[in-house]
């Protein structure tokens, strides 16, 4: 360990105390059967504690002071430099004492939320004297114009904007991950236990995890996170693996504009995805779990930490689970504001206490995962289809959907028309049938965005797709997350693109070439272009630009930030010709 | 030997090379080179330049040649269209984007490349005015590629001082110390191994700055002589690199044993007294007032 030279900066009485609170407690389980409990090993381990650190300081004060950043940084023996190149990574900490008093105001910007006023909702809070910044989706879509209010925890919180009791699911079409939504109660494990909960868990038991695995792979159960994934195949991965310490971790760091599907999970369902992660681990041998939630879900983070105190205190979690010799632990991670922690790698650096840059792959999660460990990454919706194949069966998953893409979606509606909200549906379903259970007349279609910033748009000619793998790809396009972002010709499409360009150059983590400048400079040439008919030069500028970050960037971030740009042109829906 | 052999397909040769090779090195044993920025003989690679970029059969998109290890039987193309498309817009966008004036070999692949950075508009990723902190080195970020090596350097590769490191994020990132205070305060040693691994210039000597703010910078005119160090007994080998018979700067050979290219404080930069301007023998040193004089 090399000898760190810190500043003279010192924190104060408070922040001295939420450190010391933040490590006294901790264990440091290190490889092998040891227990680190001192000395500068112990405090080399604890590096993981640093995004859970800058949270306690950035939440107690409105801001991250230098004496605060060094002592923490000192304690957990993080250099100086990167415990402040990790701060500076995430939009929710704030380095500088902020100029304004009182919590701060972000307001979603992107498209949902812009054509429902958003500009307008701006304006209000300035109006009243409040602190806005302007910001990326907030997964409340289905509640646009949609802000959230980052409080520091000696002010009282403005309430209004946390309340999800309205919470709009709709399951006319197909009612099986949605079934214990509003009947569950979700602050109550006995509720949950009296609705069928831990059903699958028992199964899973008497079965084995190879059955269990089995099962998942024959049901054709793929990755809800957006890259359609075999889930069967990951497990297999993991539990083939004889590593001493392995990880599930749960990815519900949901950014993807148009998405807040697992948002409702968390909140509505928290029991169901403890359940469906514990057999997970059990299934393949691993100990330790993670859920990582994005920062902004502050009622989902509070409704999953009471379900996971529930669970521990029941036994269902812990040492010994339930008698038998699998044992199983979960903590929770919050994010703080960085669309790329979604991306598996980035999430493990993140919850590693590094900055959120992707690894390069291979090696894959399921070799070289969290702390370099072999690791299941799953999307909250795809575990609670887990749920489903235990309980139901195969044969009775496979009966809905297609035989290609088996079992059922769940669409995040929004947009200028209808209702919006979470809709399951059958794997290939029509999306007219989708846009109608959300009035949506197919008439008023003018464009729809499938899959989020990351996705593609599609012109009306696309309204009797089918929703499935293979029915979007037939059109170029793919169900990505389950967002459906639907617009009429009333909104003004170029604003909607030239926002999707800036989203993602504030989203880039800028550690490759291609997608650090690639991003800025496409949004520039966005902006320059604005409703004119771009020059041949800076339609040729774009069309360079979506190459060289779809080919040579090092990850999804990259390889899809033109995509949606580019479809819109290609289903002539921005600019009149091209 | 018990390693492994695979064979591969470069650029229509049969290639044959222990298992874990790069392609990058699997490429240069057979002849076939591949421009790189990022990749140091004597860095682990971070690939994230993405310069060196190659088309494989197995990968949808281009994969990284320094880093990605070579697939038993896939056929890997160094050169074809798609590939010298993508090398020329990463330049094009490094030049967009950053001061790479003095960088002879990007200026280079530029040229062969036939990179037209003119469509872009006029927006530097660091309109930074150059760090001037001390008199030994200074860092101008409008140069800065942000390649890593600086920061792998002064840390776990060589120096593991962890002084730098990437800030904030995107087109904002950035090389900093912590709070971006000045280099004097950090944690920096001056070993000036992050000014040994820079390829654009952009951490220089001062000495070398002076010189060229002055016009006077002169490298045809330079010379370089090897040395040892005579500082310890590790026995470094320095490059003193002289112009008017002046040390202007001093490296050490990458590829060299005992220093893999890194030095100390006292190797890079303690040679001020070989060009003191006056010589005083001990016995001249009487009185404070007579040094002052
Ligand atoms: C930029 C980027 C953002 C991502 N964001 C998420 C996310 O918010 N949630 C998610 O589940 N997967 C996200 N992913 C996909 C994950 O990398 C990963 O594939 C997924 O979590 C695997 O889970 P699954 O197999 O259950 O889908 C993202 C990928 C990229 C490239
Ligand atoms: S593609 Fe973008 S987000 Fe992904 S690693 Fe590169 S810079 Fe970061
Ligand atoms: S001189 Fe040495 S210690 Fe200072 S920043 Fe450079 S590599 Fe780090
Ligand atoms: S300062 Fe030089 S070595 Fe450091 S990242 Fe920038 S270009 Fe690379
Ligand atoms: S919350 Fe505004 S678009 Fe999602
Ligand atoms: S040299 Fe390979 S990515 Fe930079």
């Amino acid at each position: 360990m090399p000898d760190l030279k810190y500043t003279l900066s010192e924190p104060d009485e408070e922040e001295k105390r939420l450190v010391q609170a933040l490590t006294q407690n901790a264990q440091v389980p290190i490889r092998g059967d040891r227990v680190a409990f001192g000395g500068v090993r112990r405090a080399k381990n604890l590096r993981n504690l640093l995004l859970p650190g800058l949270h306690a300081l950035q939440n107690a004060k409105g801001w991250i002071s230098p004496g605060g950043l060094n002592h923490l940084a000192e304690t957990l023996r993080v250099p100086a430099a990167e415990a402040f190149g990790v701060a500076s990574f995430y939009d929710l900490f704030t380095l500088e004492e902020p100029a304004y008093a009182g919590p701060l105001h972000h307001v979603c910007v992107d498209p949902s939320c812009g054509v429902a006023g958003a500009e307008a909702r701006i304006k209000a809070l300035q109006a009243q004297g409040k602190a806005v910044h302007e910001g990326p989706c907030l997964g409340q879509c289905d509640r646009a114009p949609a802000y959230f209010v980052q409080a520091r925890s000696s002010e009282p919180v403005d309430m209004t904007a946390l309340d999800n009791s309205k919470q709009a699911f709709d399951t006319s079409l197909s009612g099986k991950l949605l079934r214990r939504f509003g009947k569950v109660d979700p602050s109550d494990l006995r509720s949950y236990l009296d609705n069928g909960g831990y059903r699958a868990f028992e199964t899973a038991l008497s079965i084995g995890g190879a059955a269990v695995i089995s099962r998942i792979t024959e049901a054709g159960l793929t990755g809800r996170g957006g890259a359609a994934f075999p889930t069967g195949v990951k497990w297999n991965a993991v539990a083939a693996h004889e590593a001493y310490e392995k990880h599930i971790v749960v990815n519900a760091d949901e950014s993807e504009p148009g998405t807040f599907k697992d948002r409702m999970i968390l909140e509505m369902d928290p029991f169901a995805l403890i359940e469906a992660m514990t057999i997970a681990a059990v299934s393949t041998g691993s100990t330790k779990g993670w859920i990582y939630v994005r920062g902004e879900y502050a009622t989902a983070e509070r409704r999953l930490q009471s379900a996971l105190n529930e669970v521990q205190r029941s036994g269902l979690l812990g040492h010994n689970i339930r008698g038998t010799d699998h044992s199983f632990d979960i903590q929770i991670r919050q994010g703080a504001g960085a669309y790329i922690c979604g991306e598996e790698t980035a999430l493990f650096n993140s919850i590693e206490g590094f900055r959120g840059e992707p690894r390069s792959k291979p090696p894959f999660p399921t070799e070289s995962g969290l702390f370099r460990s072999p690791t299941i990454v799953n999307n909250p919706e795809t575990l609670i289809n887990v749920l489903e194949i235990l309980e139901a069966g195969v044969d009775e998953f496979r009966a809905s959907g297609t035989n290609d893409s088996p079992g059922t979606k769940l669409f995040c509606v929004s947009g200028d028309i209808g209702t919006p909200g979470l809709y399951e549906a059958e794997f290939g379903t029509p999306l007219r049938r989708l846009l109608e259970a959300a009035d949506i007349p197919a008439e008023e279609v003018y464009a729809v965005l499938l899959g989020g910033a990351a996705g593609r748009f599609l012109n009306s000619s696309a309204i009797d797709m089918p929703l499935s793998f293979e029915g979007a790809k037939a059109y170029n396009a793919t169900l990505g997350s389950g967002a459906v972002m639907v617009f009429s010709n009333r909104v003004d499409l170029t604003k909607v693109v030239t926002r999707l360009g800036k989203f993602f150059k504030d989203e880039s983590c800028g550690q490759c070439v291609p997608c650090r400048v690639g991003t800025q400079r496409q949004h520039e040439v966005l902006l320059q272009i604005g409703d004119s008919t771009p020059t041949r030069r800076q339609r040729d500028l774009l069309d360079d630009l979506s190459i060289v970050m779809g080919d040579a960037s090092i990850c999804g971030l990259g390889h899809t930030a033109a995509s949606a740009v580019q479809s819109a042109i290609d289903q002539g829906l921005i600019w009149s010709e091209t | 030997m018990t390693e492994q052999n695979i064979s591969l397909t470069i650029d229509g040769q049969a290639v044959t090379v222990p298992k874990e090779t790069t392609i990058l090195e699997a490429a240069r044993s057979v002849g076939i080179d591949i421009p790189t920025l990022c990749w140091a003989e004597n860095l682990t690679p971070v690939n994230v330049c993405r310069l060196c970029v190659v088309e494989a059969d197995n990968s949808k998109a281009l994969v990284p040649a320094c880093s990605r290890a070579c697939d038993a039987g896939s056929n890997i193309e160094t050169n074809n269209e798609r590939v010298t498309k993508n090398r020329r817009m990463v330049l094009e966008l490094l030049d967009s984007a950053n001061d790479l004036s003095q960088s002879e070999e990007l200026q280079d692949l530029m040229a062969n490349y036939e990179a037209d950075s003119s469509r872009y508009s006029d927006n530097l990723a660091a309109h930074d005015e150059p760090k001037v902190e001390d008199d030994l080195f200074i860092r101008a970020y409008d140069r800065c590629v942000l390649c890593y090596k600086c920061v792998q350097a002064c840390g776990e590769e060589a120096q593991f001082t962890f002084a730098i490191a990437i800030a904030n994020r995107g087109f904002d990132a950035r090389v900093s110390t912590e709070h971006d205070i000045p280099l004097p305060e950090s944690a920096c040693v001056y070993c000036g191994n992050c000014i040994g691994v820079c390829p654009t210039n952009a951490l220089q000597f001062k000495t070398e700055f002076d010189l060229r703010s002055a016009a006077n910078w002169r490298p045809e005119d330079q010379e370089v002589t090897e040395t040892i160090c005579s500082y310890c007994g590790v026995g470094c080998t320095l490059e003193l690199h002289t112009q008017d018979n002046e040390i202007v700067k001093v490296t050490s050979p990458a590829d060299h044993s005992v220093t893999s290219g890194h030095l100390c404080v006292k190797g890079r930069f303690g040679w001020e007294y070989v060009q003191a301007p006056v010589y005083r023998p001990p016995s001249a040193i009487q009185t404070d007032a007579a040094v002052d004089d």
